[in-house]
């Protein structure tokens, strides 16, 4: 309470305030970085170090199903000792089975092909977007954010009656008589790479068209003045100019993609293999943490360097913006 | 601008926006349908609506999901708001780097790691898996949504308002509440309802986190579809649809009431 009566008796700038209100602005401030940091260092990056911990851990019967490594309570000693109980086992085990290593690449691969056609469906609406009389373009904005709102597991599970041998687009397609036999879409590849593009391609289109928006369109018509053709002025300015959109975009798209669960299980059937739905069954069915948790470990140095570079490219728009 | 290319432009638009809308205009529409069958129309039906009102397990599921998300988003919010203002006012701290890192990694994080990891810390200090875990979960994921929700308005707040209270002798806790919370107010409410929106919609975090007595929605709809895809399931998507599409209606209404408001007020404060 002195605080305030001090800071109100003496109207005056930082320099002015007497040291109780200086004192409890110091406090303020503290607490208001101190409550946040703590929380995400105990429910973000604690977790890690457990999961890493767990990893070098081995299997089981017990609940929790896996033997104690690196235990503190028995003093530094104890721990010292440890260390030499680590085993690797999981991540030998891991290298060994050729089903590990298909899935980290199959992964990768299907995650990169649907970003790039998550771009390459993205990248017309969001120019369009942009192009679009300035009175219309909150509209489509919020138009392209709407389906975000809807449940991402309601609109997977809308692609199963759309995709299914007997499903609409077949009965279209067959009523149309442009094919005489029910195309397979579901559980394959291809339906995965349906469900990433139609999931994500909200996460494209705004960096995308945030970057399109701001571009200055007069050079457009500088580049045409001079003779260039539209298509060589898109490589040559458009896009160029877009890139910061075009890589936050793909970003966006491709880490969750790479240990995305729900499409592949929902979509892929049990024909295609990835990271995120082999992870979950070692949990769930197989009910081995120590290996689930090995799985985990590589996956995220799978995706420290994508991260990185996501999260060095949101600081520089920040900076940009302030 | 030449006519082909904006003709192309208004394509991509229309394209782009069907390929998004009509899977969910399809979901509902056979929501209504008679037939068991999904995808064959039998005519006209609410049947299926009222079958969900006595499936016991997918209400009591509704039930936990709105209490998980109402609680977390809170919470989420609080820490969001806190961390977005530690972000943008603060640059100069130690550990500053980690704490930027550690706000933006988990919008991209896979899920299932982010579940993996919290239920091992769950089960490393001992904490029963139910309805507590689900909610402390969603909460550190959701408020990292709100944290950049919220940072990007106070990256365009006018600072000269806080300094000008300050000035006139108001103690930064008391600028905070009196000036800058209800200007970035309208981030923060979005911020809420897209932590909101996002417990309601997971599943993966949630499967790991929860435990028996504690089956979310979403849990529920996925053992069921993974049964077969049924009408009534139709019909529990099109009512969470409903909600989330009637939220954000009235949502963008107050936004563009207040809209109004504002402008009406510097007008009157130019002619006043």
């Amino acid at each position: 309470m002195s605080a305030v009566t001090a800071a109100t008796s003496s109207p005056a700038n930082a320099a002015g305030k007497s040291a109780p209100a200086r004192l409890s602005a110091a406090f303020v401030s503290r607490l208001v970085i101190i409550v946040p940091y703590l929380w995400l260092l105990f429910f973000f990056l604690v977790p890690f170090i457990i999961v890493f911990k767990i990893s070098l851990s081995q299997t089981a019967i017990a609940m929790p199903p896996y033997t104690p490594v690196l235990d503190f309570r028995g003093g530094i000693p104890g721990f010292i000792s440890g260390l030499g109980a680590l085993n690797f086992d999981n991540y030998t085990w891991l290298t060994q089975d050729a089903l590990y290593f298909n899935a980290y690449v199959t992964s990768v691969v299907v995650a990169a092909i649907s970003t790039v056609l998550t771009l390459l469906v993205g990248y017309p609406i969001a120019y369009g977007m942009a192009r679009a009389p300035a009175t219309i373009r909150p509209t489509l904005l919020m138009l392209v954010i709407l389906p975000f709102w809807t449940s991402f597991l309601i609109r997977v599970y809308a692609w199963i009656g759309i995709l299914k041998p007997e499903g609409l687009l077949n009965q279209l397609l067959l009523a149309s008589g442009i094919i005489s036999q029910p195309l397979i879409i579901l559980n394959t590849y291809t339906a995965i790479f349906i469900g990433i593009v139609y999931s994500y391609l909200p996460f494209m289109v705004l960096p995308l068209y945030s970057s399109l928006e701001k571009m200055d369109h007069t050079l457009i018509e500088a580049a045409k003045d001079l003779g260039c053709p539209p298509t060589s002025a898109f490589w040559k300015i458009t896009f160029p100019l877009s890139l910061p959109g075009v890589i936050a975009g793909c970003l966006l798209v491709f880490i969750p993609a790479v240990g995305e669960f729900v499409i592949p299980d929902l979509l892929g059937g049990s024909q295609t293999l990835m990271i995120g739905r082999t992870l979950w069954n070692e949990f769930f069915a197989n009910r081995d943490w120590p290996v689930s948790s090995a799985v985990a470990v590589i996956l995220l140095l799978l995706l420290i360097v994508p991260i990185m570079i996501f999260q060095r490219a949101q600081a520089r728009a920040q900076e940009q913006d302030q | 601008m030449n006519a082909t290319w904006s003709r192309f432009n208004v394509i991509s638009i229309v394209l782009g926006f069907a390929f998004l809308y009509l899977p969910i205009v399809l979901l509902v529409v056979f929501s209504f349908n008679e037939s068991k069958l999904v995808t064959v129309w039998g005519g006209f039906s609410t049947k299926w609506y009222v079958s969900l009102f006595h499936n016991r397990g997918l209400m009591d599921a509704t039930w936990v999901t709105a209490r998980v998300g109402v609680i977390s988003a809170t919470v989420a919010t609080v820490l969001g708001t806190l961390a977005a203002l530690t972000l943008t006012r603060y640059t100069r701290f130690r550990g500053r780097l980690l704490f930027s890192g550690m706000v933006f990694a988990p919008l991209v994080m896979p899920e299932v790691i982010t579940g993996l990891s919290l239920l091992l810390l769950f089960v490393a200090v001992g904490l029963d898996r139910g309805f507590l875990t689900v909610t402390l979960a969603h909460t550190t994921l959701t408020m990292c949504f709100v944290a950049v929700v919220v940072q990007s308005r106070l990256i365009t707040f006018d600072r000269s308002l806080e300094e000008a209270a300050m000035d006139l002798g108001a103690p930064p806790v008391r600028t905070f509440f009196q000036i800058t919370l209800p200007v970035i107010m309208p981030a923060i409410v979005s911020g809420w309802m897209l932590a909101f929106t996002l417990s309601l919609d997971d599943l993966v975090i949630a499967s790991f986190t929860s435990g028996p007595g504690a089956t979310t929605l979403p849990m529920k709809i996925y053992s069921q579809v993974r049964l077969g895809v049924t009408p009534e399931i139709n019909a529990a998507c099109t009512i969470l649809i409903a909600v989330v599409a009637v939220g954000v209606i009235i949502a963008s209404l107050v936004n563009k009431s207040r809209e109004v408001q504002r402008q009406r007020d510097e007008q009157a404060a130019q002619r006043g």
